[in-house]
């Protein structure tokens, strides 16, 4: 048992890995990845609304009758996104500036929604909390590792700090930062990940 | 129908609870929600117009009751007394509502300077209200009981060019803010005594 609750969650991490491997989620991994703080803030908040919504919904899986399910797992999502909305009104107000429409917009997201109807439904609740938490953190790592990849060069910096290891002479590529940048290291991201799960 | 009845419900329940939840969740954090507004939104505006100021203006601040709403007004101490204070008003622009802040020299009901803090104008053309410094400028030194107009409605503010709506949107909003300061100045000289210089 506590083996395959392991297995749950390390599946989030690499050979289910949301955006890469199940290609979900790409609205904000797009959106999100031209600073390092939005990528991770976004990764952060999405983990913290896939634990709660998922470990919610396991437990009450016997509750929700099934004609209903998407209803009552949207009324769950929403909840958790919208006190995450207000948490980073309270705490984080510059990172919630910036990210603005996208953290309501995790609701209609569909990792969340995804994981309820595919997982929680059907699975206990340490599995599901163990499933949330790995999508989560896989979510968070890929949105991080390319937002490091098109700040680091499409801007020169590294969480808005200027960074020298690049050399003085450094030009940033400012294509990276755009929205068709967005799209072209998404796709190169995606290649990567798919040659190196080729057996 | 048994089956129905559960539906409604379940359904109903979580709607209910989940807006419980948020109602608690709101409360808890509105003060701090507000805090961070004033901070970042309204704050660099502030800062602005009250250039010199030589104490905090965003800590020293007091509400006053108008009527259904409370204003909060943020003090300026200049020169060792504080008689500057800046409250916010709102005009009518192009894109829908904008927000100022005008900071008014209590002593002598003078106009110390106008700054935009939220506006949905044009980026690059209705947006200058804020950006560029010169449409500001024109009302420091002004009376704030004086009715501005812009030029092309026979007043002495002059329009950006290409924002005349935006540029009239502002200036109804310092307007307004005179209506203000008019209808709460006894309170705000009275609030502002107690303050410590």
């Amino acid at each position: 048992m506590a083996k395959s609750t392991f297995r749950e969650f390390t599946k989030g991490l690499w050979s289910e890995v949301p955006p890469y491997r199940l290609v979900l989620g790409l609205c904000p991994t797009l959106a999100m990845t031209k600073q390092v703080d939005m990528g991770f803030g976004m990764g952060l908040a999405v983990t913290f609304v896939l634990v709660g919504s998922n470990v919610l919904i396991s437990l009450l899986r016997r509750v929700i009758p099934k004609n209903v399910r998407i209803a009552c797992f949207i009324v769950v999502v929403a909840t958790f996104v919208i006190v995450v909305e207000l948490l980073m009104q309270a705490y984080t107000y510059e990172l919630f500036l910036k990210m603005g429409i996208f953290i309501p917009l995790i609701v209609v997201n569909c990792i969340p929604l995804g994981r309820a109807e595919a997982f929680c439904y059907k699975n206990g609740v340490l599995r599901s909390f163990a499933d949330g938490l790995g999508m989560g953190l896989g979510y968070t790592i890929s949105l991080t590792v390319l937002a490091i990849i098109r700040e680091v060069f499409g801007n020169g910096t590294f969480f808005n700090q200027p960074i020298s290891f690049l050399g003085p002479t450094f030009q940033p590529y400012a294509f990276m930062v755009t929205a068709p940048g967005a799209f072209v290291f998404l796709g190169l991201m995606l290649c990567i990940m798919n040659m190196l799960g080729k057996k | 129908m048994r089956e129905m009845l559960k539906l409604f419900v379940v359904v109903t329940l979580f709607g209910a609870i989940s807006g419980g939840i948020l109602a608690g969740v709101r409360a808890g954090t509105q003060e701090r929600i507000e805090y961070q507004q004033i901070k970042f939104v309204k704050g660099p505006a502030i800062l602005q117009i009250m250039k010199g100021c030589s104490n905090d203006p965003l800590t020293t601040r007091f509400k006053i009751k108008d009527g259904k709403d409370e204003r909060s007004f943020f003090v300026g101490v200049f020169e060792g007394k504080p008689n500057v204070v800046a409250f916010e008003s709102t005009g009518k622009g192009y894109g829908g509502n904008l927000d100022i802040m005008v900071a008014v020299n209590v002593d002598k009901d003078e106009i110390v300077g106008v700054g935009v803090t939220t506006h949905r104008e044009t980026p690059g053309v209705g947006a200058r209200v804020q950006s560029d410094p010169k449409f500001a400028i024109q009302f420091r030194g002004q009376s704030i009981k004086e009715p501005f107009k812009v030029k092309t409605e026979g007043g002495k503010i002059d329009a950006i060019s290409g924002a005349t709506v935006s540029s009239r949107g502002v200036t109804g909003a310092v307007v307004s803010s005179g209506e203000i300061y008019n209808r709460l100045k006894s309170n705000i000289v009275e609030k502002m005594k107690s303050v410590k210089s």
